[in-house]
C-alpha cells in the first residue's frame, strides 16, 4: 500500500527543525515517525504524520519547501531475521532501494518498513508476488498492518 | 514611434545635429559651471576646439567620484531659481550624486520616457502602473512623467505593498507595468504563494523593466508568469534617469536616444576609445540638458554598441543588454564575472528561480565563491542524490560556461532577502 510521506527541505542551521515542529503542533498534527537525511549544508526531513494533507498545506503556507509523495510501506513481524528474506528477494530480482527506514507500530506490534524505490511499480509487483503484507493507510491517520 | 524625425534619422543628419548640440552643451558647461571650467582649463581644452565629433576626445572623462565631490549643487550650470527638481542616486557605495533639472530638463526627460513607452508598444490607451519607487530615485517619477506625456493613465502606486499591487493590476485594468525586473518576479512569486486563485489578467500586456541588469532567462520567466511582453529600459540618474535607451518590438538590443546623448565605448583600463562593436564601458555626453550637462561621463556600465538596421525602423545605435557595472564585476581568481552571467547560468537549470546571491570571500590567497540558490518546490526532491545532482549540475555549468569553481549551496525559500527595488546579488567579504 502506498503511504503519503511528507518531506521538507531544511538548511543545516539551528532552530530550523524547531520551526517545522511548531507549524505542525499549531495545526494539531501528530508525527508517527520522522527521520532526517543530511549532507553538509542541508537535510531532508521525512515524516509520516496523521494528517498529511493538512500538514503539507500548513508548511507550504509557512514558506517551507516541501512535498507530499507516496512511499511503499510493508508490515513485517517484529522479530529477528524478518527483514532478511525481503532483502534477498529484492536482491535476486535486481530491485534497487533509494532509501528506507523502519519503525514499530504499537497498535499492530508490527515493524513498519518504508521504502523508496528507483522503480516503485516493479518493486510493488515483487512484493505482491511474494505475499508480503503492504500496510494500509486508514484515514485520518492510523497505520493498519 | 513617437518622434520618427529623430528616431529614424539618417546618420549624416544625426551627426550634424549631434555636433551642433555638442558645441552648445560643452560651451554651456564651460561658461556656466566652475567645476567644468577648471577641469577643461587644466586639460588645456577650449570649447571652440570642437570642430568635429572626434574632437570630443580632447576632453577628459568625468567620473562618479568627481560628481560626488561636487554634491549637492556643484555640477549645476543654471541659477537655483531655474532648478525645479533634484534627484539623487542611492549613495549605497558612498555619498550620493545629486542631479538637478530645469523645467526644460523635466520636459526632455518626459519626452524620452514617452518615447520609451511607445517603443515598448505603449500609447495613450494604456493604463500604466508605476511600481518603481517614487522619491529621490529617478525610476518612479521618470516613468510617471513619461506616462503622462504620452497620455497614458498613470497609476502612481510606487514600489512595495505587493498584495495591493496585484489587486490594482486586476481591479484597475492595468495594461502596462513599470518596475525593476526583480520586483516583477517578486510579484509573481507573491501571487503564487499567497493568492492561489490569482491570475494575471489578460488586459495586462506589457511591462518596462530596468534599473538593474537582468538576463534573457529572467525575461522569459516574467513573460511566462505574467503573460506579458517584457522590455528592457535603461538609464542612469547621473545622466538623466530612465529614458536613455530602450528596447523596441524586436527585443534585441536597446536603442540609445542619440539625438540627446552622445555615446562612446572605452576600454575601462586604458580609457582608449574602442571601435563600434567592441565590448567596453559606455561614456555619455548629454547634448541638450540644461541644469546638469554631463560631458564624457564614465557610466561604469559594460556592454557593446553597434549600428544595424532594425525592423522597428529606428536608425539609432543599439546597445546590448548591460552585462553589469564595472564596480559590480567580480574578479575571481583572475576571471571577470558579472552577477548577470551567474544568473544566466543558474536559470538554465529547469525550475530554478531567480532568487540567488553570490558570496565571495578570501581564504588565504584564494577567492572562494559561494552561490546560494533557493530551493523551490519545482526542484525539490525527497532524495538526497537528486538534490546533490542539482547542485553539481549548477556548479558544472559555472565551471564550463564562466570558468569559475563555485560552491553551490541550496537554501530554504525566502532566506534570500526580497527586494521591492534593486536586488542585492553580491556579498563581497573581501572588501574589508
Amino acid at each position: 500500500m502506498n503511504i503519503p510521506q511528507l518531506s521538507v527541505f531544511l538548511e543545516n542551521k539551528p532552530a530550523r527543525l524547531q520551526s517545522v515542529l511548531r507549524v505542525l503542533a499549531e495545526n494539531a498534527v501528530n508525527i508517527k515517525f520522522l527521520t532526517i537525511a543530511e549532507v553538509k549544508d542541508f537535510g531532508i526531513l521525512r515524516m509520516i504524520v496523521d494528517k498529511p494533507e493538512a500538514a503539507h498545506a500548513a508548511l507550504r503556507a509557512g514558506h517551507f519547501t516541501c512535498s507530499l509523495a507516496d512511499v511503499l510501506a510493508v508490515a513485517l513481524d517484529d522479530a529477528s531475521g524478518a527483514l532478511l528474506p525481503l532483502m534477498e528477494t529484492f536482491a535476486s530480482r535486481g530491485i534497487n532501494i533509494e532509501y528506507m527506514y523502519a519503525f514499530t507500530d504499537r497498535h499492530s506490534a508490527k515493524a513498519i518498513t518504508i521504502f523508496r524505490f528507483e522503480d516503485a511499480e516493479a518493486a510493488k509487483a515483487v512484493l505482491m508476488e511474494g505475499g508480503y503484507r503492504l500496510v494500509k493507510w486508514v484515514a485520518p491517520g492510523e497505520l493498519q498492518a | 514611434m513617437l518622434s520618427p524625425d529623430r528616431e529614424s534619422m539618417n546618420l549624416g543628419a544625426l551627426r550634424e545635429l549631434q555636433l551642433e548640440r555638442l558645441r552648445w552643451s560643452v560651451g554651456h558647461a564651460y561658461e556656466h559651471n566652475a567645476f567644468y571650467r577648471a577641469k577643461f582649463d587644466q586639460a588645456g581644452f577650449r570649447p571652440d576646439q570642437l570642430q568635429s565629433l572626434d574632437d570630443l576626445r580632447r576632453i577628459p572623462f568625468l567620473t562618479k567620484q568627481e560628481m560626488r565631490s561636487q554634491a549637492p549643487y556643484g555640477m549645476f550650470a543654471v541659477p537655483m531659481r531655474e532648478v525645479v527638481r533634484v534627484h539623487a542616486s542611492s549613495g549605497t557605495t558612498g555619498n550620493a550624486t545629486v542631479a538637478g533639472y530645469t523645467r526644460g530638463d523635466i520636459e526632455l526627460w518626459a519626452t524620452l520616457m514617452a518615447r520609451t513607452i511607445a517603443s515598448a508598444g505603449g500609447s495613450a490607451d494604456d493604463i500604466l502602473q508605476v511600481a518603481y519607487g517614487y522619491g529621490l530615485f529617478t525610476g518612479g517619477l521618470g516613468a510617471h512623467y513619461g506616462g503622462e506625456k504620452i497620455g497614458a493613465t498613470v497609476i502612481p502606486i510606487s514600489g512595495g505593498n505587493t498584495e495591493r499591487q496585484l489587486k490594482l493590476i486586476s481591479e484597475f485594468g492595468t495594461t502596462m507595468l513599470a518596475c525593476t525586473p526583480s520586483y516583477a518576479i517578486n510579484m509573481a512569486d507573491y501571487a503564487a504563494r499567497h493568492l492561489p486563485d490569482y491570475r494575471f489578467p489578460q488586459a495586462l500586456r506589457r511591462g518596462i523593466f530596468g534599473a538593474e541588469p537582468w538576463t534573457e532567462a529572467m525575461r522569459g520567466e516574467i513573460e511566462t508568469r505574467m503573460g506579458i511582453d517584457a522590455y528592457d529600459i535603461y538609464g542612469l540618474s547621473e545622466v538623466i534617469g530612465p529614458g536613455v535607451a530602450c528596447e523596441c518590438s524586436e527585443k534585441r538590443g536597446l536603442h540609445v536616444f542619440e539625438d540627446m546623448f552622445l555615446v562612446e565605448v572605452i576600454d575601462p583600463e586604458s580609457g582608449e576609445v574602442l571601435p563600434e562593436g567592441s565590448q567596453g564601458e559606455i561614456v555619455y555626453t548629454s547634448l541638450t540638458k540644461e541644469c546638469c550637462p554631463v560631458v564624457r561621463y564614465r557610466s561604469r556600465d559594460i556592454t557593446r554598441l553597434y549600428r544595424e538596421g532594425c525592423a522597428c525602423g529606428r536608425t539609432l545605435i543599439k546597445m546590448d543588454k548591460v552585462y553589469g557595472r564595472s564596480d559590480d564585476m567580480l574578479i575571481i581568481r583572475g576571471v571577470n564575472v558579472f552577477p548577470s552571467q551567474v544568473e544566466a547560468v543558474i536559470m538554465q537549470v529547469e525550475g530554478v528561480e531567480p532568487h540567488y546571491e553570490i558570496v565571495v570571500d578570501r581564504h588565504g590567497a584564494m577567492d572562494d565563491v559561494e552561490v546560494r540558490v533557493e530551493v523551490s518546490e519545482a526542484i525539490f526532491s525527497d532524495e538526497l542524490k537528486v538534490m546533490n545532482a542539482l547542485a553539481e549540475q549548477i556548479a558544472g555549468r559555472m565551471r564550463s560556461t564562466l570558468g569559475i569553481s563555485a560552491k553551490i549551496t541550496l537554501v530554504e525559500p525566502s532566506s534570500i532577502e526580497r527586494s521591492t527595488g534593486k536586488a542585492v546579488r553580491v556579498i563581497d567579504r573581501r572588501k574589508r
